[in-house]
């Protein structure tokens, strides 16, 4: 089902990784879901991707993942002008589990990343390696835990350690501030800030919560189906786009 | 089978003397292949939420058993095992093409075979009657050959399970994770189906097609009571199921009931058993 279109690459981004998206559109059947969407994702940037609800934020990370078919073109270009596929880590928006379900932390983690069947007892091998892909995103302690057991900053957590491993050249995350306290979100945000500079790597994510996009994100884009806007935080939020597309939910609850 | 007799005729129980009862010998092997088989499945059909599911294939697999009878295959079983086969593929596809609940599809699905299924049956003034022993089924009737048959079943499975578990969970607990690192999703779920389809099918002349789902789902559903990872999850609900088919058995010959409802009580009273002394779990 996935279907991958990468065209060549233009000038631009030399030298370093990057994501270049252009004139991307996406159909699902005769609904356009979005169209004309053309940026960039520098090297060691976190863009952030905001919009309302049903803007297309998911169907855009999904297409980049190769999960979607789209027209127009999604380029890669990785250091040194190599420009094969690079590894993309995908947080997924936070998943609701069965609380009652006997899956473990370590069980979903080992059979995402290894063909170790996870019903065999456990090699201590396998055990280390898990635990110290969680120690990444300082969540050793969850090792045991049970998936429907977890917090939301902890699910968090184990998903941004998964998406880790093996460490992607990009990272996507689908609105990882949702359903997390203002504690845990000032800790995932440093988390995700620690990791694009200890590891290189570019970050795009999508989000509601605009009053931290100032100090994290380089940049914003603003998105409805089509990019309205991108650029610096304080230029996006300040723009009459934001103003018209964020109307209502100012009028209303006024968090923003 | 010379080494299970002379195996079994150690056992202090009556039918377990030398030269006597090979129904019983036969099947209290039969059920220890069997066992464990609903076991293992049984913990992926609790987690991915199939116990409705697998109902619907039983209904689809006695539809197969008529069409094979109508069109005088020798052994119907295999018509019933292709029919099964696809019907558990068709489903998988119909369920991922559309937005329905996966409980509405199943609906669909379930009384379309079942309909099919009596319509056949009882085509051309055609009598229901020889049906019958599909519905409670007779584990004490199984002949060697069978049982050669499950165990072969019994292996394919755990090969199955060791090949591809880790990418069945995943798809389970969170599709769009699973396919962003690399598993197939959607064939995944297919051969998973197909072969609850498969064993549903063939077992399902020894159990009975009425309790034949609580086989699938019970064992599982009492380990999910007390299971904190995979691990003790298979294993509680295999020694579960085991266990149960043993003692039902016994108690069947005893009492001379159905073998199938009897194992179907017992793992209800675990079931009964785990609830209670399920951990409020945090």
């Amino acid at each position: 089902m996935s279907i991958q279109k990468h065209g060549t690459s233009g000038p631009g981004c030399a030298g370093s990784c990057c994501l270049k998206v252009m004139d991307l559109g996406v159909n699902f059947g005769q609904e356009e879901v979005l169209h004309d969407v053309s940026f960039h994702l520098h090297c060691g940037e976190i863009v952030a991707l905001i919009g309302p609800n049903g803007a297309g934020k998911s169907s855009l990370f999904r297409t980049i993942l190769g999960q979607i078919p789209h027209t127009g073109e999604i380029v890669f270009q990785r250091a040194g002008g190599d420009k094969t596929r690079p590894l993309i880590g995908y947080v997924p928006q936070s998943p609701s589990f069965d609380r009652g379900d006997p899956v473990s932390v370590f069980d979903f983690f080992s059979a995402a990343i290894s063909n170790w069947p996870v019903f065999l007892p456990t090699p201590k091998k396998l055990r280390a390696r898990v635990e110290s892909c969680l120690a990444r995103v300082h969540g050793e302690g969850l090792l045991d835990k049970r998936l429907g057991a977890l917090s939301g900053g902890e699910l968090q957590r184990v998903l941004l350690a998964l998406a880790l491993e093996p460490l992607p050249h990009i990272l996507i995350l689908d609105e990882p501030l949702s359903g997390v306290d203002i504690d845990g979100e000032k800790q995932l945000l440093d988390m995700l800030d620690e990791i694009r500079t200890r590891y290189d790597l570019s970050i795009l994510l999508s989000t509601h919560d605009f009053a931290t996009l100032d100090q994290y994100a380089d940049k914003v884009i603003l998105l409805k189906s089509q990019v309205l806007k991108v650029g610096p935080p304080h230029e996006v939020l300040s723009s009459p786009e934001f103003q018209t597309v964020f109307h209502l939910d100012l009028g209303k609850g006024g968090i923003f | 089978m010379e080494l299970w007799y002379s195996l079994v005729e150690l056992l202090p129980f009556e039918w377990a003397a030398p030269g006597t009862m090979y129904f019983m010998k036969n099947a209290l092997l039969a059920v220890l292949v069997i066992s464990p088989l609903f076991g293992i499945l049984s913990t992926m059909v609790v987690t991915n939420r199939m116990s409705f599911f697998s109902d619907a294939l039983g209904h689809s697999a006695f539809t197969g058993i008529a069409i094979g009878t109508l069109c005088g295959v020798a052994d119907p079983m295999w018509a019933a095992i292709l029919l099964a086969a696809a019907f558990a593929l068709l489903f998988t596809y119909v369920q991922r093409r559309s937005n329905m609940a996966s409980d509405t599809v199943i609906g669909v699905f379930s009384s379309t075979a079942v309909a099919l299924g009596i319509f056949i049956a009882t085509f051309d003034s055609g009598s229901f009657t020889k049906f019958n022993s599909l519905l409670i089924g007779d584990i004490l009737s199984v002949e060697p050959a069978k049982i050669g048959l499950l165990a072969v079943i019994l292996l394919v499975v755990i090969l199955l399970w060791l090949c591809s578990f880790n990418g069945l969970m995943l798809s389970s607990v969170h599709p769009a994770l699973a396919d962003s690192r690399g598993v197939q999703v959607f064939w995944q779920e297919a051969i998973f189906s197909m072969a609850i389809a498969v064993v549903v099918t063939v077992s399902m002349t020894w159990v009975g097609l009425m309790v034949i789902n609580s086989l699938l789902v019970l064992p599982a559903a009492a380990a999910r009571n007390l299971a904190r990872n995979m691990r003790q999850f298979h294993l509680i609900s295999m020694v579960a199921a085991v266990a149960a088919s043993v003692a039902g058995l016994m108690t069947s010959y005893q009492l001379g009931a159905s073998a199938g409802a009897s194992i179907t009580l017992y793992l209800a009273v675990w079931f009964a058993i785990t609830f209670l002394l399920r951990k409020t779990r945090l």
